[in-house]
């Protein structure tokens, strides 16, 4: 089964079309990124496939669910790292983590156990009780990821997750989502070329609310004529088609 | 359960944040102190500790629209509410989640204010703790209040409209610092169709144990409470449903 499958996807906003019939399929494990100029559709996708924003017209299956008839099950297993670093900054690493948790039905000793996992896997132990909002960029980014992957998803959706982080930072959370990579599926929006050609199985582009294709990255350079992605990414952006 | 963990979240933000401490619980302390100063130097029957203590419990109970308006528009703002709604908390977590945890810590404000009159000379009576239960409806029209403004202004602008206007109607119209008699006309005709000088009436007249006394403002504080709550939750759903 299709971690994702979009039927005709369309949100419109009175005149404005921002997603039109979108059909576009994503396999278990895969880490697809979705790329575009400003306006191109990314964020709009990504609302209605999380359930924040109601289709106009057509549907999104999410592992068989649809976003519009069991909004509630594809709830349950996806998760969100927006875009923006979304921490409670008052309460510590640990108890962003607990919220998490909480919210998702977690008992006191699931929670426990789950945090105590992801403070060791991003590296955030040692931190545990440092209030969020004294964290640096880098890694309250990290610990935004963290909070996203309490509930265990099956589908990740992280919206542009090393905006405006240093090239170290950037290099870090990079190692953190390839590690992802196969034990789930993650969706990755982001304006970065060499962040969509290093982390993605597959990279689809988007363009006036369109899907232009989707691909792996080494195949989107060759049918572009090109042996740099960015090039590639503007050859087909402007060309309307590879 | 899951609503329980999104209202903690709310009441460490709120009571980890400094300036909430200092506004919320320092500033009427305060006020408190600087009037019962001013009234042993120039007695005024305006400033007696049995008449100002209860005026200043209901004036610190505005400050908890700022707390709640500014957390909510914060959180609007900053993406938190959009990881949330992805996940399966409902409307009505969210919005018990931002009411129910405020009101625990508007009562935890009135015993501190009363305790600190107590202090200043206020006699304990079994009205006192009738004073602060009765805080409860007062609680949830300056909460509701809260969510309401929280949910249709930015962070900025709830500083401006909670901050500066609601607390300065609260001190005009609620007759805390002056008899409204004395202005009297469409001032005090204003004032009484509006519910804060009904909230400091009702604080008052329990105080003193006038509870027949009590209860026309007790009407007036708890039909606004209740219309501002309903009004609340629209504009809450409302901007659940644009995010």
């Amino acid at each position: 089964m299709d971690a994702i499958k979009t039927v005709d996807l369309t949100k419109k906003y009175k005149d404005l079309t921002a997603v039109d019939a979108l059909n576009l399929t994503v396999r278990q494990g895969e880490l697809l990124s979705l790329l575009g100029v400003n306006g191109a559709g990314k964020t709009t996708t990504i609302k209605m496939l999380t359930g924040l924003t109601r289709p106009t017209s057509g549907d999104a299956f999410l592992n068989g669910k649809s976003v519009l008839t069991d909004s509630a099950a594809v709830k349950a297993m996806i998760a969100v790292s927006p875009q923006e670093t979304a921490v409670a900054p008052h309460l510590t690493v640990r108890e962003n983590l607990e919220l998490m948790a909480g919210v998702h039905g977690f008992s006191k000793f699931e929670a426990r156990d789950k945090v105590a996992e992801l403070g060791g896997r991003f590296g955030l132990g040692e931190l545990a009780d440092k209030r969020a909002g004294k964290l640096s960029g880098g890694w309250q980014r990290r610990l935004s990821i963290a909070m996203a992957l309490v509930s265990g998803p099956q589908i990740l959706f992280l919206d542009e997750p090393t905006l405006g982080l240093d090239v170290l930072a950037r290099g870090e959370l990079w190692e953190l989502i390839r590690a992802l990579k196969g034990s789930m599926t993650v969706i990755l929006t982001t304006h970065y070329m060499e962040e969509a050609e290093a982390l993605s199985d597959r990279v689809a582009i988007m363009k006036s609310g369109r899907l232009l294709l989707a691909d792996a990255p080494a195949e989107i350079k060759r049918r572009a004529g090109t042996d740099k992605f960015d090039q590639a990414f503007v050859r087909i952006v402007k060309g309307g088609q590879p | 359960m899951k609503g329980l963990a999104f209202s903690k979240r709310n009441d460490l933000e709120i009571l980890r944040d400094p300036l909430n401490l200092i506004f919320g619980v320092g500033f009427p302390i305060v006020l408190l102190l600087l009037l019962t100063a001013i009234q042993a130097n120039i007695p005024v029957p305006m400033f007696e500790i049995g008449h100002l203590a209860p005026g200043i419990a209901v004036f610190g109970l505005s400050f908890m629209t700022l707390f709640s308006a500014t957390l909510i528009a914060k959180d609007r703002g900053s993406s938190f509410l959009q990881r949330l709604y992805a996940t399966p908390l409902t409307a009505g977590d969210f919005i018990l989640g931002y009411l129910l945890p405020i009101l625990p810590v508007s009562m935890a404000q009135s015993v501190i204010c009363y305790g600190a009159a107590v202090l200043l000379g206020l006699e304990v009576t079994v009205h006192l703790v009738a004073s602060v239960l009765f805080t409860l409806p007062v609680s949830l029209l300056f909460v509701s209040l809260g969510l309401l403004c929280g949910s249709i202004f930015t962070d900025k602008q709830v500083g401006g409209v909670c901050g500066a206007l609601l607390t300065n109607l609260t001190a005009w119209l609620s007759g805390v610092w002056f008899d409204l008699g004395l202005v009297g006309g469409a001032f005090q005709k204003i004032a009484n169709l509006l519910p804060f000088v009904h909230a400091v009436e009702l604080e008052r007249a329990v105080l003193r144990g006038d509870y027949a006394g009590a209860f026309p403002h007790l009407w007036w504080v708890s039909a606004y409470a209740a219309a501002v709550t309903i009004i609340a939750v629209f504009a809450f759903l409302r901007q659940m449903k644009r995010q």
